[in-house]
């Protein structure tokens, strides 16, 4: 079982918004493949998949706000 | 440290953004480390991850009748303008061989304009909690990046024409109200294009990694 999550983006950024999910619970995901897109003011960033497997939980969805450090989804 | 600079000219908003996915493939693959592309758009309406159309404030046959296209686009920000009287500067820079850090990159993006105007004797500035410059209170840069596993695509905008100015209002640029303004409208003077474009190039590069510009990229 891997965690997504989040990074850190950069000093000052203490929240983001989840804005796309590239995949939907359930689906079969390869390392590195694009797996969420986060946005800031004026940035958007794009988390590759940490690992190949299946997206069996996406914790935070669409237009939740997500911190460094915590979990946006699980891939096993 | 390996560097390329493309000056693409005036180009249609979507071939240059189909370039830019392949200068991303290229610093993705290792080399160059860092790439920056310098262009200006035919007339066209952006739209970033978190515009509201609403934001656009004329029909979209007005927009058709004006030959301003609209395009949706990875970037984040809201709704703004390009057309042939700014410079974009689009840095497609591999994060991960400086610092990872969106809130510094984007820093760094101001401090090349405002560095670009202080050359010509102006005063551009930051406004705490906004992504930009500004010249007083009219802005005169418009920010917007988007960051793929620590490469950054999309980028900056400095309007540089008077004349371009005016189709800006047809939409609330990046969803505020806000005065824009341009050099040729500061200095009262015409500005081409072509000599603030190598300026802004070697203030980036000179900015992003010192001394590089000693140890020598190609400039295409």
């Amino acid at each position: 079982m891997t965690k997504v999550i989040l990074p850190e983006l950069g000093e000052g950024i203490e929240k983001a918004t989840v804005s796309y999910w590239y995949f939907q619970q359930g689906e079969k995901v390869n390392e590195k493949d694009d797996l969420v897109e986060i946005t800031t003011d004026k940035a958007t960033f794009n988390l590759p998949s940490p690992a190949a497997g299946t997206l069996i939980q996406i914790i935070l969805s669409e237009g939740d706000t997500v911190h460094p450090g915590e979990v946006l989804g699980i891939i096993e | 440290m390996s560097f390329e600079v493309f000056d693409l000219g005036l180009i249609d908003y979507q071939k240059a953004l189909v370039f830019q996915q392949e200068v991303f493939k290229a610093v993705e693959s290792g080399l160059p480390q860092f790439a920056l592309i310098l262009c200006s758009h035919y007339p066209v309406i952006t739209c970033g991850r978190q515009a509201n159309k609403k934001n656009i404030l004329v029909p979209a046959e007005e927009l058709v009748n004006r030959g301003i296209s609209v395009f949706e686009t990875s970037r984040g920000g809201d709704v703004t303008y390009h057309g042939p009287g700014q410079l974009i500067i689009y840095p497609v820079v591999n994060l991960a061989h400086f610092k990872k850090d969106i809130h510094w990159f984007l820093r760094l993006l101001e401090e090349v304009v405002i560095d670009l105007l202080s050359d010509f004797g102006v005063e551009g500035r930051r406004i705490e909690g906004k992504t930009g410059v500004w010249v007083g209170e009219a802005k005169i840069c418009s920010v917007g990046i988007a960051i793929r596993g620590w490469i950054s695509f999309h980028g900056l905008s400095i309007n540089v024409k008077a004349a371009d100015l005016d189709n800006f209002n047809l939409i609330r640029a990046c969803g505020m109200d806000v005065n824009l303004t341009s050099l040729e409208t500061i200095l009262g003077r015409n500005i081409e294009i072509s000599d603030i474009s190598k300026m802004g190039s070697e203030l980036f590069i000179s900015k992003i990694e010192p001394g590089s510009i000693l140890a020598g990229g190609r400039v295409l």
